[in-house]
């Protein structure tokens, strides 16, 4: 057996230029089938540890992807909010074991502000049921104190204790920037790969305050304990209950609500009827990238086939030596077998080097969180049904040279 | 063990059923350790005849014996590894794969031959090759070189190197000096002979060239060997 890989690599080497060509076709299109198959892998995993352990997000009612949108990923805009009331409602509940109070709306450059209450930090979690962490500072101590995502600091260069501005709308030029509300960083959060690295975390109070007249801001920052500041309302609420069979008596409840127009969603639902809708997208760009791996398998098949005739006298050698036509058919096989696998390797290899060099770039521009490691059981498998494709798509020109090794004697003379 | 190196007997040959045979040989024999001049015109049959005598090919009807043993029924693994171990084949040109080195086209001509899977032949074909280089004044260092990189002359004497290194019973040699100029013809045909002397090779010897039967016992015309006519109205 390694006698005839020696022999099936020599036979490449001899081809240099042809073979070299084919390989780097099967690179390329080896790299482009499992980026893709690793972004998506990847970027669905992204999404889905954005958020953990809640079991209901309660907010005004409009679509379920759209609430999941804004309430998760601060894309998109709220199309009504929900009394205070609602909140106080359920943060009493019987069958509530937390509920946190998000309040959207205003953006500070660029990034995304939510008023919250501390509820959100001891009980927000991601990824694999991770609480929020302050690596930095503390969390609310004053009403304007601000808690930054990670990403905010290195973005904008903020530490603890630097004061900075919140601008009404999500504009980052917006022309109603709130000049008289000086908020303070009081906390940075650890990163978590998810839009919470985005956010300026402020309280609830905090956002009332700055949508106050000028007037009755500044008396409230020259006293910040004058008035006793109370929300009307807040965007959604995010729920833990305390049994998860109550989950969706829950929800009708609240979709039936009474006193306020409550819509309750739960984040897996609508997470995955996220995912059916960006199901065509992703097959789309998987089918792509497969056909471009078939097309350079068929150049493959034919830089073989087209290596067959001046391969004749070798294969009449071979012969003669006493291969039977079959050694001769795996000869063929051999050599789209040594292509595709360091080409396998090269491509593996050459992912790994881009996503190593990419990663800040990816998470900075598209908050995407790419792994860098990209040997996964999916990948194991998907090389493996390379292997296989190479294969079936080697077999036809393996069965023309096992075909001239027994019809030898037609060029004999 | 009979002395009866081939015996052909009622043996057709065509290229596809229901064709007149290209070669009918009603009967022929070749004893152990005769050297036998076939002499023959080019498109005579004489290459198909060769491949048909080493089993590459079988006939369509009829029955070709080598050392008591029916070729043409065996299996066609078993033809190709009686092939690799009985069988010595020298041709006119394209006797070795270019892209290798001469070591590593004797050590695949022992590959193939190997049916067991030892490893420790390895020593053994060694041996033999440097023995059989040295026989045909070829310097050792040629092992190395990559076939393409050898004159036609070292070519041909390396294929007979290549061709011996099993041992073989028979030697199926086809015009190996057409591409060699007079004096390097000679000297190759005298250590060709002295080779099958030596391991008691029967040879079977096939060129066009009439000048080269000197060398051997016997010589015999493909064109009277070979009758289709009267094989196909049989």
């Amino acid at each position: 057996m390694m006698t005839l890989f020696t022999v099936a690599w020599h036979s490449l080497m001899s081809r240099k230029k042809t073979v070299i060509l084919t390989f780097l076709s099967l690179c390329i299109s080896i790299v482009v089938l499992l980026s893709v198959e690793h972004i998506r892998l990847q970027a669905k995993e992204s999404f889905n540890r954005s958020i953990s352990g809640v079991d209901l997000i309660v907010g005004a009612p409009s679509g379920q992807l759209n609430m999941l949108l804004y309430s998760v990923f601060r894309m998109g805009n709220p199309t009504k909010n929900i009394k205070y009331e609602s909140f106080e409602m359920l943060q009493t509940h019987a069958l509530v074991e937390w509920a946190i109070p998000i309040s959207l709306g205003d953006s500070h450059r660029g990034f995304r502000v939510m008023g919250t209450n501390d509820t959100y930090f001891s009980h927000y979690q991601y990824a694999d049921k991770q609480t929020l962490d302050v690596v930095e500072g503390s969390q609310f101590k004053h009403m304007f104190d601000a808690v930054i995502g990670a990403d905010v600091p290195t973005t904008l260069g903020y530490k603890v204790n630097d004061s900075i501005i919140i601008a009404h709308g999500i504009v980052g030029t917006s022309f109603t920037q709130h000049e008289h509300a000086p908020f303070v960083v009081s906390g940075i959060l650890a990163a978590t790969g998810t839009p919470v690295d985005k956010t300026v975390h402020i309280s609830l109070e905090a956002i009332e305050a700055v949508h106050l007249s000028p007037t009755a801001l500044k008396k409230l920052v020259n006293n910040p304990t004058s008035a006793q500041l109370r929300p009307d309302s807040v965007t959604s609420v995010m729920l833990g209950l305390s049994s998860k069979f109550a989950t969706f008596g829950m929800q009708r409840d609240l979709n039936n609500y009474a006193n306020d127009r409550l819509m309750a969603i739960l984040p897996g639902v609508a997470m995955s009827e996220l995912w059916t809708m960006m199901a065509t997208v992703e097959n789309l760009l998987r089918a792509i990238s497969a056909l471009v791996l078939v097309s350079s398998l068929f150049g493959l098949a034919t830089m073989l086939m087209a290596s067959m005739n001046e391969r004749q006298a070798e294969i009449a050698v071979l012969r003669v030596l006493g291969a039977g036509p079959f050694t001769i058919m795996l000869l063929v096989m051999f050599e789209s077998l040594i292509l595709v696998c360091t080409s396998l390797i090269v491509a593996i290899s050459g992912l790994k080097l881009i996503l190593l060099s990419l990663d800040d770039w990816l998470a900075s521009e598209f908050g995407l969180f790419l792994s860098d490691n990209v040997v996964s059981p999916h990948i194991a498998n998907l090389s493996g049904l390379v292997i296989l494709a190479t294969l079936v798509v080697s077999l036809y020109p393996a069965i023309e040279a096992y075909r001239k090794a027994l019809h030898m004697q037609l060029v004999g003379e | 063990m009979s002395l009866t190196a081939l015996k052909i007997e009622n043996m057709n040959y065509t290229y596809f059923k229901k064709e007149a045979a290209v070669l009918s040989i009603a009967e022929w024999q070749v004893q152990c350790g005769e050297r036998l001049f076939l002499h023959g015109d080019s498109g005579s049959g004489k290459t198909t005849f060769l491949h048909l005598l080493c089993g590459i090919i079988v006939p369509s009807n009829g029955r070709i014996v080598l050392f008591d043993l029916e070729i043409n029924t065996l299996p066609n693994r078993k033809r190709d590894l009686f092939r690799a171990k009985n069988i010595g084949v020298v041709f006119q040109k394209f006797n070795l794969i270019p892209y290798l080195t001469v070591a590593k086209n004797i050590e695949l001509a022992a590959f193939f031959a190997n049916d067991s899977g030892f490893n420790n032949e390895h020593l053994v074909v060694k041996n033999r090759a440097s023995t059989l280089l040295e026989n045909l004044n070829l310097p050792l260092d040629v092992l190395n070189k990559q076939v393409m990189h050898l004159s036609t002359g070292q070519q041909q004497r390396v294929a007979i190197v290549r061709a011996l290194i099993n041992q073989p019973k028979l030697l199926l040699v086809d015009e190996p000096t057409s591409a060699l100029d007079a004096s390097a013809r000679d000297a190759f045909m005298d250590q060709l002979l002295y080779l099958c002397d030596l391991y008691n090779t029967t040879l079977i010897f096939v060129s066009h060239d009439l000048s080269l039967s000197k060398y051997f016992d016997r010589q015999v015309n493909m064109s009277s060997l070979n009758s289709p006519r009267q094989a196909v109205s049989i």
